[in-house]
């Protein structure tokens, strides 16, 4: 009788067993409130996605939370401008551990087609971006990709690398 | 000249009204004592984008508005001067982002004025009749917001599933959702693809049913008529001298509308409206957005049916000034060199030395171009009037006196879209 | 009452400013003018309050800085469209201004249009307006040097975007 079976018997359904990591990441990764940071052109794309077509529901990310202290996924969509870009590390410093951030489109990648004297050619200088989507603007179907990488991204974490500082 | 009523001016200062107004404002908040100064924006959920207000304000009551912009500058004047012509057409793309085509359209239309360029006419009809989809959809997304500020969200939804109807008629026309880039000067890209009538028609359709619905679930809806009859009035002098114009002008009295004051692409020969209302309120430019809406309509379905009698090319064949099309550059010796005659940096199009002005109606109100050219590939100035850079400076006028959850409700109204505000 | 034609205007404007008036063209039918800035508020407000021409709505105002180009006779240049709300005639009128002297009269006594569209002039072109209750830059930041959209100012900006103070908020103070 190994070990798995004795627990089965005397523990019943009432406990599960399971990693610390890969409890906490299943309900973060399924659960990411978003902080939407929607510009410019990028942020009608990400209204669409939130809009019923394509839903951002499924994927448990739809609380949209405008207050950054409540979000852990900044959405930077759109172009920043040299005016902006302090508001932007601003809120992005406001939002509590743990925080992941997708830079949304071309303008907030590298500043894309405009090499204008007031943009700032990637927000990437400023804050740490995690995922990187590319288009002008991007459809929805790439940020929900976008999503699905962050989740994974989510999933592969260990809580005592975010304790110790990576 | 076809204007339908003009607006009859009362003799009344504005500059005189306001400074009454401010004053009276001002009074009555020294009497109660101090004041508190509340930063909305420039990241807020309801500010739609990046417009950053400093509200003084009197326990609820907003004293004083001072709107801050600048935020989304992307410097597109300046850019302008460093493209030539045919490249700043994608430029424009991403100036007015709820309706590109129009601004698309726009730009060619000013262009096609100073060189003097003559469009053929299966263009100018297309071009109605993706600029009137591509109205509709911006009322409707604005509808929907509007809604949406006050509470009504599921006016949003219905509203935006026709939006993505319309994303899905530029997708299949032109390859791209939002930016969609159509527009050439002296034409349009190409012509339009099998299909397209079909989609056209099951559009027109389905959003007058939509209009009707939204009708029924607010028009009358208790909360709704609160929170917008009465709420952010603007007095047509007001709205005048502030240089406002689009709906919001419209939902003061004023009948101007560029398509029938300077008309552009053939509007004269559409039977259509431009409906005003009287109130100048929220609910007024509510309203009117609909009834613009069923205007846009009309002229869609008369565009629709002329459609298979106007046939030919959709782009001019003056091919010292306009791209030729794809097809036949890539399989035709002389049109190759005309594009390469085009595109090359010393040759480029021959545009007169002349300066213009010249404006068409996007749906929040007149566009307008001055284009300096000094003869050369790159125009030397463009300067773009845009339609939301003078509705928002009446803002802080007509937010003032009003209470804290009245300013999304009007900020919402005015359809401002910081791209084009702050260009 | 008798609704302005180009012509009209034009023989109204030349019979009261007659030599002040610089040059008159018509392009496609689009009347504009020029005349010494120092002037320009006069004949707006002329335009503006003769009943026979009653151009009642400023459209726009921009500026345009001629140093390449070389054919103003000075310097900058600043644009005004004017429009009749009666039968939606417009006019242009263009002024210019030489580079030591920035400075022209402000139209916002006339039109509270012009507020912000000066402030936009002021702001990219450093053209002070005379009599401006509010001349503060309104597309840049505070802080910013330099006007932009000068002929001699690079497209990709002067090092701005990559030395701005970053953690810097805006504070309502300063407004």
């Amino acid at each position: 009788m190994g070990l798995e079976t004795l627990l089965a018997e005397k523990l019943k359904d009432t406990v599960l067993l399971s990693k610390m990591d890969a409890v906490i990441n299943w309900g973060r990764s399924n659960s990411l409130w978003p902080a939407p940071f929607g510009t410019a052109c990028c942020a009608i794309e990400m209204m669409s996605l939130f809009a019923n077509k394509y839903d951002l529901a499924r994927f448990g990310a739809e609380v949209l939370r405008f207050s950054p202290r409540q979000a852990d996924l900044m959405l930077v969509s759109g172009r920043i401008s040299i005016k902006m870009m302090p508001v932007l590390s601003t809120i992005w410093r406001q939002m509590p551990e743990p925080k992941w951030c997708i830079s949304m489109g071309a303008c907030a990648c590298s500043g894309g087609m405009f090499n204008t004297y007031t943009l700032v050619q990637g927000v990437d200088q400023f804050i740490p971006v995690d995922v990187y989507i590319p288009g002008c603007p991007p459809r929805p179907e790439v940020v929900l990709d976008a999503l699905m990488e962050i989740q994974k991204k989510v999933r592969g974490e260990k809580l005592l690398d975010r304790l110790h500082g990576e | 000249m076809n204007i339908m009523n003009q607006a009859k001016f009362d003799k009344i200062d504005p500059i005189a009204l306001k400074e009454e107004r401010e004053k009276s404002l001002r009074t009555v908040s020294d009497q109660n004592g101090e004041h508190m100064i509340v930063n909305l924006g420039p990241q807020h959920p309801s500010t739609h984008g990046t417009l950053h207000n400093i509200l003084e304000l009197n326990g609820e009551t907003v004293v004083k508005a001072t709107p801050v912009i600048g935020y989304l500058h992307t410097g597109f004047e300046k850019l302008g001067e460093h493209l030539d012509y045919h490249q700043f057409i994608t430029v424009t793309d991403r100036m007015n982002y709820l309706s590109s085509m129009n601004n698309n359209i726009g730009f060619a239309i000013a262009v096609e004025e100073l060189a003097e360029v003559e469009v053929p006419p299966r263009a100018q009809l297309l071009r109605v009749i993706l600029s009137e989809m591509s109205r509709i959809g911006d009322h409707l997304a604005c509808v929907g917001l509007q809604a949406m500020d006050v509470g009504a969200f599921s006016v949003f939804l219905w509203c935006w599933k026709w939006r993505e109807k319309m994303y899905d008629i530029f997708e299949h026309t032109t390859g791209a959702r939002l930016t969609t880039s159509f527009a050439r000067i002296g034409g349009l890209a190409k012509d339009i693809p099998e299909g397209f009538e079909q989609m056209a028609t099951e559009f027109v359709e389905n959003v007058a049913r939509v209009l009707d619905e939204t009708e029924l679930m607010i028009s009358r809806n208790r909360i709704f008529i609160d929170r917008s009859q009465g709420i952010g009035i603007l007095e047509k002098e007001i709205a005048c001298s502030y240089g406002v114009t689009g709906p919001v002008l419209r939902a003061s009295g004023v009948p101007y509308d560029v398509r029938k004051a300077h008309p552009y692409s053939g509007y004269e020969t559409f039977d259509f409206e431009i409906p005003t209302e009287p109130d100048g309120d929220s609910y007024a430019r509510y309203k009117l957005r609909l009834a613009e809406m069923r205007q846009s309509l009309r002229i869609i379905q008369q565009g629709m049916e002329r459609l298979p009698d106007v046939q030919g090319p959709v782009i001019a064949d003056d091919f010292k000034m306009v791209l030729p099309p794809k097809d036949n550059v890539y399989n035709n010796m002389e049109e190759l060199i005309h594009h390469f005659k085009i595109v090359m940096r010393t040759h480029g199009p021959k545009i007169p030395v002349r300066e213009f002005y010249s404006s068409t109606e996007v749906p929040n109100g007149e566009l307008g171009w001055y284009i300096i050219s000094d003869g050369g590939m790159f125009p030397y100035r463009i300067r773009t009037r845009s339609p939301s850079f003078y509705n928002y400076q009446v803002f802080p006028y007509m937010l003032e006196g009003h209470m804290i959850p009245d300013v999304p409700a009007i900020l919402s109204t005015l359809n401002v879209i910081a791209g084009e505000l702050d260009r | 009452m008798q609704e302005p034609t180009n012509d009209m205007v034009l023989n109204l404007l030349q019979e009261t400013f007659n030599d002040r008036i610089l040059k008159t063209e018509v392009v496609r039918n689009q009347l504009q003018i020029e005349v010494i800035g120092t002037h320009v508020y006069e004949l707006i407000k002329f335009l503006k309050d003769d009943e026979r021409c009653d151009f009642s709505y400023l459209v726009d105002i921009g500026g345009v800085d001629f140093l390449k180009n070389g054919d103003g006779p000075e310097r900058f240049g600043v644009i005004y469209i004017l429009q009749n709300m009666n039968n939606y005639l417009r006019i242009i009128i263009r002024t210019y201004i030489s580079e030591e002297d920035l400075e022209i009269d402000s139209l916002t006594p006339l039109y509270l249009a012009a507020n912000w569209a000066e402030r936009e002039v002021y702001d990219m072109f450093g053209i002070s307006f005379k009599g401006h209750p509010d001349l503060r830059r309104i597309l840049m930041p505070d802080d910013y040097e330099g006007h932009p959209l000068r002929k001699d100012y690079p497209l990709q900006g002067r090092g701005e975007r990559e030395n701005f103070s970053r953690y810097e908020y805006y504070e309502p103070s300063k407004v």
